[in-house]
């Protein structure tokens, strides 16, 4: 009954939360990152304008200056749409294909590791000679190729439908080679412990090793890499909308802002661009920060 | 040493065949190139007739062969795009691509090996801080936000520089080159810095770990006892330690800037072969995009092979083991 009380209560007692409490850097960017995440969560109910409903936008609208009319704090672009709403929805998409993407690739890489790490031999072998070869790419031209291809491959209204799907397959299966190589490494370390040799004395398969009693002891470092991939993610997502072969029109996301604004960068109407741009950068630069402060606190030996 | 070379080549073989295939299958599986050249009252029979005039009868090894055939003599048909030779177009693009990488490789390495030694040595300084957090925010300052800034600062308030294109270039050979004229050099300064700038924060992080790694070894406190000067330990000794990892990471680097040269070159219209390529995902122009796929990892490959051989040299204890 009392225990959910009793573990906020052991989390508030903590040294992790002792350690963000006392660093001014992460609870800064905390609430940074709480403001990105609120007004991209509650973007339906709280932008001033819903940029998403074409009926809403008027022509007439168009090239406000920004700090101008109360109802367009940050101006509005050449279709009319408010600028400050336009962020808000276009952050949703940011904050929905870089988490999906961090998701996916957290889940492969663990997986992978896993089993590279628990069984060895030639699963080992070839996933980690995968991985190498995979390492020897940047993760963003392996995100773009990705991208690229299902493009060419598949046809256009399916590619349509799929779309934001692609985006999330492409950015995770470019990151996942780094978390399936250190969730390898503590899984070797794992795999001779005590607690493991007990399970497999009383005849416990070997999925069920890897899952219930290897798996909680190697999330450790995943919590760290992941934190500091959804940075990656996010700007992942926005280069390739800002290239026009990310998000679809029809869902904007920053990246697509950004890409727009650009166009009018050079008569003069730099808040188009520019707005959502210090958006996506503080949204990114937050996240790096808690992920930075992360890894500090939860490896003591750094300090 | 001949081994050596001899069993990364045979390694790095796999790869390029791994590449060359999706590159084909991209080929043979999306759309098809004998509807696009028959005319719309050819009968069945012109129709096989193409087919095998085209090879495309033939199982699909011999076709894959004669793919990684015509690929080792440049030869990749049209692109569907702009109807002229692929093997052209790349080599028309290579030079301006090429001369901006190699900018803003060497501003990397200029740059960030002595601003990473800087804040090793001079770990506590408020100027080592300052640099420190601009890096981090140069870590999260996506290339393209950059290179918008730069063009809003320079290019459309100050008019300094311009915002697009190369410049006038000169022919050497085949060779064009903007670096010999004025107009062509200022086109490069802004491209250069955007593309260098993320790089150049990894680099300084990375010597700087290194660094500090470095200095708190038991030969740099026996170094110090002995009474060498601050001079000689810091370089002689400390700088030469950390040259492994910082050669890996700068063999990486130079493939991100290979990468985020599509970016850059993007957000300025330079006239490279990344520009070429997202125009050619756009369009779903598959010899251009199957020709370029190769490339890079053919690139890929030699930055890596030149990687492993540099550790060769650079660190005696690989030489020993052999």
């Amino acid at each position: 009954m009392n225990q959910p009380i009793g573990r906020v209560a052991r989390f508030l007692d903590s040294d992790l939360w002792w350690s963000f409490r006392t660093s001014p850097v992460a609870v800064a960017s905390a609430l940074v990152a709480l403001v990105c995440i609120l007004g991209a969560v509650l973007a339906p109910w709280l932008a001033p304008h819903n940029v998403l409903d074409l009926a809403s936008v008027d022509l007439m609208d168009a090239f406000k200056p920004p700090f101008a009319e109360p109802g367009w704090p940050l101006g509005s672009d050449d279709q009319g749409r408010d600028v400050l709403s336009a962020i808000m929805f276009g952050g949703r998409t940011s904050l929905l294909v870089g988490i999906c993407a961090v998701l996916f690739s957290t889940v492969v890489g663990v997986a992978l590791g896993l089993v590279a790490g628990y069984l060895g031999g030639t699963a080992d072998a070839l996933l980690m000679r995968l991985a190498d070869v995979q390492l020897t790419f940047p993760a963003f031209l392996v995100a773009l190729l990705v991208d690229g291809i299902a493009r060419a491959a598949l046809p256009q209204e399916v590619h349509e439908r799929i779309a934001l799907g692609v985006v999330v397959f492409a950015i995770g299966i470019s990151t996942w080679p780094q978390i399936a190589r250190t969730v390898r490494g503590s899984t070797l370390v794992e795999r001779n412990k005590e607690y493991v040799l007990a399970a497999r004395v009383i005849g416990l398969g070997n999925m069920r090793i890897m899952a219930t009693h290897v798996l909680p002891n190697v999330l450790g470092p995943v919590l760290v890499i992941a934190t500091l991939n959804l940075g990656l993610a996010i700007i992942t997502e926005a280069t390739l909308s800002f290239l026009g072969v990310g998000v679809p029109p029809t869902q904007p996301s920053l990246g697509t802002l950004i890409r727009i604004g650009n166009d009018f960068l050079m008569s003069g109407e730099w808040w188009i661009a520019i707005f959502p741009g210090i958006a996506l950068v503080a949204m990114v630069l937050s996240v790096n920060l808690l992920g930075d402060w992360l890894r500090d606190a939860l490896n003591p030996r750094l300090r | 040493m001949v081994a050596f070379v001899i069993s990364r080549l045979l390694q790095a073989l796999p790869v390029l065949l791994a590449v060359a295939l999706i590159s084909f299958a991209l080929f043979t599986f999306v759309g098809d190139p004998v509807a696009a050249m028959l005319s719309q009252d050819a009968s069945a029979a012109d129709r096989t007739a193409l087919v095998h005039l085209l090879g495309l009868d033939q199982p699909w090894y011999v076709q894959f062969g004669k793919f990684v055939g015509n690929a080792v003599q440049g030869e990749f048909g049209l692109s569907y795009r702009l109807s002229r030779p692929v093997s052209t177009l790349i080599a028309e693009r290579a030079p301006a691509t090429l001369e901006l990488a190699f900018c803003a490789a060497a501003m990397t390495l200029c740059i960030g090996v002595p601003l990473g030694i800087f804040t090793g040595i001079y770990k506590d300084s408020w100027v080592s801080r300052l640099l420190l957090t601009i890096s981090l925010v140069g870590v999260s300052l996506p290339i393209f936000v950059l290179g918008m800034l730069l063009i809003l600062v320079f290019a459309v308030n100050l008019g300094w520089l311009p915002s697009f294109g190369r410049g006038e270039t000169v022919q050497i050979g085949w060779w064009s080159t903007g670096l010999l004229t004025a107009s062509g050099l200022k086109a490069l300064i802004l491209p250069a810095i955007t593309l260098a700038v993320f790089q150049l924060t990894l680099i300084t992080r990375l010597v700087r770990a290194e660094m500090l790694e470095v200095l708190r070894t038991d030969y740099i406190k026996f170094a110090r006892a002995r009474g060498l000067t601050n001079r000689s330990i810091n370089f002689g000794h400390a700088l030469k330690n950390t040259l492994v990892p910082v050669i890996t990471i700068a063999g990486l680097q130079l493939g991100g800037i290979i990468a985020f040269a599509i970016v850059t070159e993007t957000v300025f219209q330079w006239p490279g072969m990344g520009f070429l390529f997202i125009q050619s995902v756009g369009a779903a122009d598959i010899p251009v995009m199957a020709a370029y796929l190769l490339l890079i990892a053919l690139v890929f490959v030699v930055i890596n092979l030149a990687v492993d051989l540099l550790y060769y040299l650079v660190d005696p204890r690989l030489r020993a083991k052999r």
